[in-house]
């Protein structure tokens, strides 16, 4: 026993928890006494040990997990355990639940518990959908319904869609530059942790004295300063999947910057690869300024910084301008991974090269560089100075421009294509139509006097789910779908999964589509009850979003059950030329038994003889000619 | 079929298919009442977007729709790959400059809206709104009554007068919005916003909280009645004097809220 407790693990995780909470009450009662009488007439303050609790609590967690012991045994100047490489790979249910430094295994660990928070994300929209149902209801009261909204869009937001193209990419993005695991092994383990850490905090925030946090995921000042506790739990639970975020940015650019194989320039990189790194260049500079923010609220909420607080000097529109400046990033941090998915699914599935590779890898780092200039438009009605709001509305037109190409260039790729109609084609091509609507209602809210209308209305609503579920979750399924075979050895149900895809985007649309109209006609977002006349849309609103709900459904049983007993996949089932198909499926432990070396574009269909990667070691001559190559272009 | 006649019936269907989309966006009643000229501007912006925006999503679903029914995999092509074609510089060109031209079009356009829209007149009232959770009352000041300023629950606007509210707050952030105006701004604690707008419909419209103010956000509510000049006077006078006539004014005209 005594063995169990100090080996990391859950045993020893529980015993340092509760040695937070013992830490964090003697450090408030030895703050508070110190401080006299005058300040605090009770040394024991239970919304004083909380706060201090969510901090040393999961930190604690963390280190009973085992996420520092390399890093604390070097410290302490003991001896390290040499990596040996000897926990790769995941041999039952139960090594996931351990710290593994595997990026297979961590890739899996990302997506099955982000899906997880998928689940309960869509849940409460369910139940959100049902108090909307009718007018004045009382399904749920009016904190419950303020706690489930905001808890819906910060599950979903920090806890699905950021993490599980993370975990995609983990598992995936090595695999394609011909690495055989990710740059910082053990960070990357660590960064998985803080995930379910911010999770637990997220959903545990509802049985916080005053219910969860109740202020949006946006979590305006001043209304966050001065309110409940559970407030507190969402500043802190984005500290911890913030530093996730930062910790998996840097690994993934630190892995592309110096982990490709032999040959594998810039340019003959896959659009998934490409995709990640202009993400992570987002991730890394903009999530700071979150975590700014959300620590800004929470000196003014437990120690009276008076950052927001406007009667002392406080400044309310602050704290806007540094969220949003991590806030508005971010919808390209949940988007350019998927545009990454799209691009390798379209061009094997269309057996066609991707047309115009250069101007796709070059309109993600237009992306990046315009997606810095344009968080104000989040603030045209916020009182903030009005000229800010007419170069705002340039960039904010301008960014649909590398986005169209994108577009543009997939519909060229699946032009003359021999095109593979199965799930993740589909979701592709339901992804390119409903994004399509989504940045058309972009734009349109580019333009200020129609934005000072709909702003923060149902109309905005409509717009985020377009792109964020029509979008963003669109290329997520079709990427699970597409690699599943991959990541697990096994096929999925293709009948189940052409269910899924039509009942999703039949449903996507009869549940978001008709919002637009009820921000125009005057529906303010986030209310738990409202005017009569939007009755009739909000019933057939609620009924389609149940359909919706059920459709998600369709979905886990087939990747359950295909995981578990799906027929064996071959390793290259797309005949796909990236080199994570010309393994096995599911890869060795090692990746590569030998080093590949690329000599080729990743897409190139259609050419007679054309390879992107080679396992046999190449002969001196050609190696020079491939070294030079990555100066030149690439052979497209 | 021939690649030739598929292409023309997919030009034909794609043509028809915005025809319908055109028509029904005129059929959609989108907006609620237009009581303001701000509101006739915005709601022609609007209807500019959708006319330019629906073509282009024609063309996206269109191009879709044809790929997969012109170049879907057939039976006996399971291994077979389509033509190595790998871009066009001109066609990128292309698809790169005519999209920045219109969406600068647009913008262009808009800020002439916005530019109209926020213009202020010769001649305008002032209204002081005051937000705290979760209510609306409204400041006539001395300009507008000829008198005492007056401080009341209601909402009184005189018809074809350009009529700019400043807002404030007294706790968290709230937004004044008037759907049937087509304009809000947030109420910031620690600063004065501003909005304007002429009504030019008379009626009563709803006055909406539109940004997350607490537990009773849902229900910050209250109604804007627009009336002639006329009308206008006489409310101010019979307020007054009921503040005159009544103990502590405020208490007797915020009793009839709706």
């Amino acid at each position: 026993m005594a063995a169990k407790l100090r080996a990391p693990g859950f045993y020893r995780a529980g015993i340092m928890m509760l040695g937070g909470v013992a830490l964090a009450t003697g450090l408030t009662w030895l703050v508070r006494m110190t401080t006299g009488h005058a300040t605090y007439s009770h040394y024991l303050s239970g919304d004083a040990i909380l706060s201090v609790s969510l901090l040393a609590v999961p930190l604690a967690f963390l280190i009973g997990i085992g996420g520092f012991d390399y890093w604390f045994y070097w410290a302490a100047g003991r001896p390290t355990r040499p990596e040996d490489h000897s926990g790769h790979g995941a041999y039952s249910w139960k090594d996931y639940f351990r710290v593994n430094t595997d990026h297979k295994v961590i890739g899996v660990q990302y997506t099955v518990s982000s899906f997880f928070f998928l689940l309960v994300g869509g849940l409460i929209a369910m139940l959100m959908r049902a108090q909307l149902a009718q007018p004045g209801s009382h399904f749920v009261d009016a904190n419950t319904f303020n706690g489930l909204f905001s808890v819906h869009a910060s599950l979903l937001i920090f806890l699905f869609i950021i993490p599980v193209f993370a975990g995609l990419a983990n598992f995936v993005l090595p695999l394609m530059i011909g690495a055989p695991d990710m740059a910082f092994p053990r960070l990357n383990a660590l960064s998985f942790w803080l995930l379910p850490v911010a999770g637990a905090l997220m959903l545990g925030s509802f049985f916080a004295p005053g219910g969860a946090f109740a202020d949006g995921w946006t979590a305006y000042a001043p209304l966050s300063d001065n309110a409940p506790i559970g407030q507190t739990f969402f500043s802190v639970a984005v500290q911890f999947a913030g530093a996730s975020s930062i910790m998996t940015a840097l690994n993934f650019l630190v892995t592309i910057i110096t982990m490709r194989a032999p040959g594998m320039s810039f340019f003959r990189m896959p659009l998934l690869v490409w995709a990640n790194f202009a993400t992570s260049l987002l991730v890394v500079i903009a999530t700071p300024f979150i975590a700014a923010s959300q620590f800004f609220v929470l000196l003014d909420r437990a120690l009276g910084f008076n950052f927001f607080n406007a009667a002392h000097g406080g400044d309310v529109l602050m704290y806007q301008h540094v969220f949003w400046f991590y806030s508005h990033p971010a919808v390209y941090i949940m988007m350019l991974p998927g545009f990454g998915i799209i691009s390798e699914i379209i061009a094997v599935k269309a057996r066609k090269p991707i047309f115009g590779y250069r101007m796709m890898a070059f309109s993600l780092l237009a992306i990046v560089a315009l997606g810095f200039t344009v968080w104000a438009h989040h603030m045209f009605t916020s009182g903030m100075a009005a000229w800010i709001r007419i170069p705002m509305a340039i960039t904010t037109a301008i960014i649909a421009v590398p986005t169209g190409i994108k577009i543009f260039s997939w519909l060229a790729t699946l032009w003359r294509g021999v095109l593979h109609l199965d799930t993740p084609m589909l979701f592709a091509l339901g992804f390119l139509t409903t994004f399509t609507l989504g940045g058309i209602s972009g734009v349109m809210l580019a333009m200020v006097p129609f934005d000072i209308h709909v702003s923060a209305t149902y109309f905005i609503v409509a717009h985020i789910h377009y792109v964020l579920f029509g979008g963003s979750l669109m290329t997520i399924f079709a990427g699970v779908y597409y690699w599943f075979p991959k990541m697990t050895g096994r096929m999925y149900d293709e009948r189940l999964g052409k269910w899924h895809f039509w009942a999703t985007f039949i449903f996507v649309n009869l549940t978001f589509g008709p919002m637009h109209i009820l921000g125009l006609q005057g529906m303010p977002r986030r209310v738990s009850t409202y005017a009569a006349k939007f009755t009739d849309l909000n019933l057939f609103i609620s009924l389609a979003s149940f359909g919706l709900g059920l459709s998600t459904l369709v979905f886990f049983y087939n990747i359950v059950t295909s995981w578990r007993g799906g027929p064996r996949a071959i390793p290259n089932p797309w005949r796909g030329m990236t080199l994570e198909w010309q393994v096995s499926s599911p890869p060795p432990i090692f990746n590569f038994d030998r080093v590949p070396t690329v000599v080729g574009g990743p897409y190139e269909y259609g050419v007679p003889g054309a390879v992107h990667g080679i396992f046999a070691p190449a002969p001196a001559p050609a190696a020079a000619g491939a070294a030079a190559s990555v100066v030149r272009a690439p052979s497209q | 079929m021939t690649s030739r006649r598929s292409l023309a019936l997919a030009s034909v269907a794609a043509v028809v298919a915005v025809a319908i989309a055109v028509a029904i966006s005129f059929w959609i009643h989108w907006f609620p009442a237009q009581a303001t000229t701000q509101a006739q501007n915005t709601d022609r912006l609007y209807h500019v977007l959708v006319l330019a925006s629906i073509p282009i999503f024609v063309l996206v679903v269109t191009v879709i729709l044809y790929s997969v029914w012109q170049f879907r995999m057939k039976p006996g092509e399971e291994l077979k790959d389509g033509p190595p074609i790998h871009g066009n510089t001109r066609l990128e060109v292309f698809w790169t400059a005519i999209p920045t031209v219109l969406l600068l079009g647009i913008v262009g356009y808009s800020f002439v809206v916005l530019r109209n829209n926020e213009k202020k007149p010769a001649r305008e009232i002032q209204i002081g709104v005051t937000a705290q959770q979760f209510a609306w009352t409204y400041q006539y000041p001395p300009s507008v009554t000829g008198g005492a300023p007056l401080n009341s629950t209601q909402l009184y606007v005189p018809k074809g007068e350009s009529v700019e509210f400043s807002l404030r707050s007294k706790d968290v952030i709230h937004a004044f919005w008037i759907p049937a105006f087509r304009v809000q701004e947030d109420v910031v604690p620690g600063i004065t916003t501003h909005w304007r707008a002429t009504p030019i419909r008379l009626g009563s419209y709803p006055v909406v909280c539109n940004l997350l103010c607490g537990l009773g956000h849902s229900l910050m509510r209250s109604t804007v009645h627009v009336v002639t000049p006329a009308q206008f006077h006489a409310w101010i006078t019979s307020q007054q004097s009921a503040a005159a006539s009544g103990a502590g004014g405020l208490s007797t005209t915020g009793a009839a809220t709706g």
